[in-house]
């Protein structure tokens, strides 16, 4: 099993690594940066100055058919999804691609103070939750567990960075 | 296994349909689709819906003429209109018409999430007994508490004792101990165990940062305030707030603490509106509040508001029998982190590490096991990969009084302690009979660290 991580617009090479060597520690499987540039201009939506994630999931499945494993792309740009404000992440449940954005994930945007740290742990754990949509995983009860719901930033801090003993089960993760 | 909600999104728009089906599908909901008002309401006559979400707009049968249909058939489903123009009068016709809520496209996920669980936990809260009762199983615990010591145990039974009680709880103890496990140990033992325990250390935020943390704080409040945010108090309803370093609290904070622990009623920073929350409050210290008290740092109704029901953890020095159980986790909790093949402590390093006298208590132990194991190499942790104070056998960090009277108290207890309070073993030790022991005891004032 080989999981891919495209970065999207995303300029934060600390941040791209880190997603990495989580992931690297976490899973048994290969885990690779690919920087092939997947088209987003046609997801961009005048009107709300977003991105529609759907849109770029399906730029991705045309562009990188030769890859095989599952697809995280990491970007910095806004994301939503038509009916909601903004979305942190989206993925196929039980499919290959998913997307995780940064951007509203930025301390900066809701106390005005800067977070680095912060910035990469909310990533590390969305990174997880829509791996974890690939895997076939649903929203988990368990607030330890990475895959518990986080519609808010205020969840994406209160959930633990784990996945709990039964979504484990869905993971290949390291022994 | 969880029972499902069955939920059914009727918009003209599959745009729409396609990204909320995606998004509820997620959340662990049964969800379908319908394109127009007929279409639903032929799906909703065969199938069997807990929730519809309906968009006020479309073409052929509105909205609005679906939520009467439906609500005629079945006064109890749950309808949520959505719209992308609102207004007060369609807002007001959808409310009469008994649409459960009313919400305006795009809708905050935050928001759109609350709403349709609030709305299906109202529906039926005996079938969300049900699957909450379904659930236990699965939870998985947090981080177990460790340790066999009699001491350790007692702790457990009053973690026990005090988890089901929904008092307030102070838990005491050095350094390093594990307060905080023992607040989640509460928690996930109460009744509160299915919302979330929200953890806040005072003694590491400025003042004016731990106000919008605890409180909140409206979009624009502040500079840099681009989103509004939830605080800690709004976050734990229905669960608890664990307040670490509950001393290093300004006087400010004291007041507005105790403010909110009277009334559960507070406000986000910049705003108005009253918010209410159901919270469990746990908080921890290191240090001793009643001095705290006398020189007047701590408000005395504070304290008494906090101190309801007490736990003190003993540092790890009194329950040296823990040592060894919390060394062979730690060695396989990093072992399996770091990929290292280390298995086990040579007996030499485990004497070196029972011996210490731990003032950073557990938290140091921990450290030594991880430092061990990413500088040793082989199977085995040896005594050369402790760090150098711990194995160069300099055992006491004791500075206190060296009457022959204070060594010898200090040394009975250490042997009573390494024993368990077991007097005979401890009397074949220091190789003195059980009455000379008992007497030992009495003439200074000796307890178990649980007693004290």
């Amino acid at each position: 099993m080989n999981i891919y991580i495209i970065p999207l617009e995303l300029k934060n090479r600390t941040l791209l690594d880190s997603v990495f060597n989580e992931l690297m520690t976490k899973f048994s499987a290969e885990i690779f940066i690919d920087y092939m540039q997947i088209p987003y201009e046609n997801a961009h939506t005048d009107n709300r100055r977003q991105y529609y994630s759907t849109q770029i999931i399906s730029n991705a499945i045309n562009k990188l058919q030769h890859l095989n494993g599952k697809i995280l792309l990491l970007t910095s740009l806004d994301l939503y999804v038509p009916a909601l404000t903004y979305i942190f992440g989206e993925a196929q449940l039980g499919g290959k691609h998913s997307i995780v954005s940064a951007c509203r994930l930025h301390e900066e945007f809701y106390s005005g103070l800067s977070n680095e740290t912060l910035l990469i742990e909310r990533t590390i754990k969305e990174a997880l939750h829509e791996l974890g949509h690939n895997f076939g995983l649903k929203h988990c009860d368990d607030w330890d567990c990475v895959m518990h719901s986080s519609p808010g930033i205020e969840e994406v801090d209160i959930k633990g960075k784990y996945y709990c003993r039964e979504c484990s089960k869905a993971m290949p993760l390291k022994v | 296994m969880k029972e499902q909600n069955n939920i059914l999104i009727v918009d003209d728009e599959k745009i729409v349909r396609d990204s909320l089906l995606h998004w509820f599908e997620e959340e662990g909901y049964n969800v379908d689709t319908a394109e127009d008002g007929e279409t639903a309401l032929k799906k909703y006559e065969k199938g069997k819906y807990d929730l519809l979400l309906v968009d006020m707009k479309m073409p052929g049968m509105s909205g609005i003429d679906l939520l009467t249909k439906v609500k005629g058939n079945d006064p109890d489903i749950l309808v949520i209109l959505i719209t992308a123009f609102a207004s007060v009068p369609t807002a007001i016709t959808a409310l009469k018409q008994g649409a459960y809520d009313y919400v305006t496209k795009p809708v905050d996920p935050d928001e759109l999430a609350h709403l349709v669980k609030k709305a299906l936990e109202q529906k039926s809260l005996k079938r969300e007994n049900k699957i909450l009762k379904e659930n236990i199983d699965v939870i998985t615990k947090p981080d177990n508490l460790i340790g066999e010591s009699l001491q350790m145990k007692k702790i457990y039974e009053l973690v026990s004792t005090v988890a089901s009680a929904d008092t307030t709880v102070m838990v005491r103890g050095e350094s390093g101990t594990g307060k905080e496990l023992v607040a989640k140990a509460i928690h996930i033992n109460s009744k509160r165990k299915y919302f979330p325990i929200i953890p806040v250390n005072c003694g590491a935020l400025a003042e004016s940062i731990l106000e919008s943390e605890l409180f909140g704080h409206e979009k624009g409040a502040f500079t840099g305030a681009q989103f509004k945010r939830k605080g800690k108090f709004e976050m734990a309803d229905g669960g608890t707030l664990f307040l670490d370093e509950i001393a290093t609290l300004s006087q400010k904070m004291q007041v507005e603490l105790l403010r909110v622990l009277d009334t559960k009623q507070f406000s986000r920073v910049g705003g108005n509106q009253l918010i209410k929350s159901d919270f469990r409050l746990i908080t921890a210290t290191n240090q001793s509040l009643e001095d705290l008290v006398k020189e007047g740092k701590l408000r005395e109704d504070l304290y008494y508001r906090l101190n309801v029901f007490t736990i003190h953890i003993p540092p790890l020095r009194e329950r040296r029998d823990d040592i060894p159980i919390l060394s062979h986790f730690f060695l396989h909790k990093f072992a399996t982190v770091m990929n290292k093949p280390v298995k086990k402590i040579s007996q030499g390093a485990l004497d070196f590490l029972v011996k210490y006298d731990w003032p950073g208590n557990v938290r140091e132990l921990e450290n030594a096991i991880e430092r061990a194991i990413v500088i040793g190499k082989g199977d085995t942790i040896k005594v050369e990969n402790l760090p150098f104070h711990i194995a160069s056998g300099n055992i006491s960090t004791d500075t206190g009084e060296k009457s022959l009277a204070a060594v010898e108290k200090k040394y009975i207890l250490q042997i009573l302690n390494e024993n368990n309070w077991n007097i005979s073993r401890s009397a074949t030790q220091l190789k003195i009979d059980r009455v000379t022991l008992y007497n030992k005891i009495n003439k200074y004032s000796l307890r178990t660290a649980v007693e004290a």
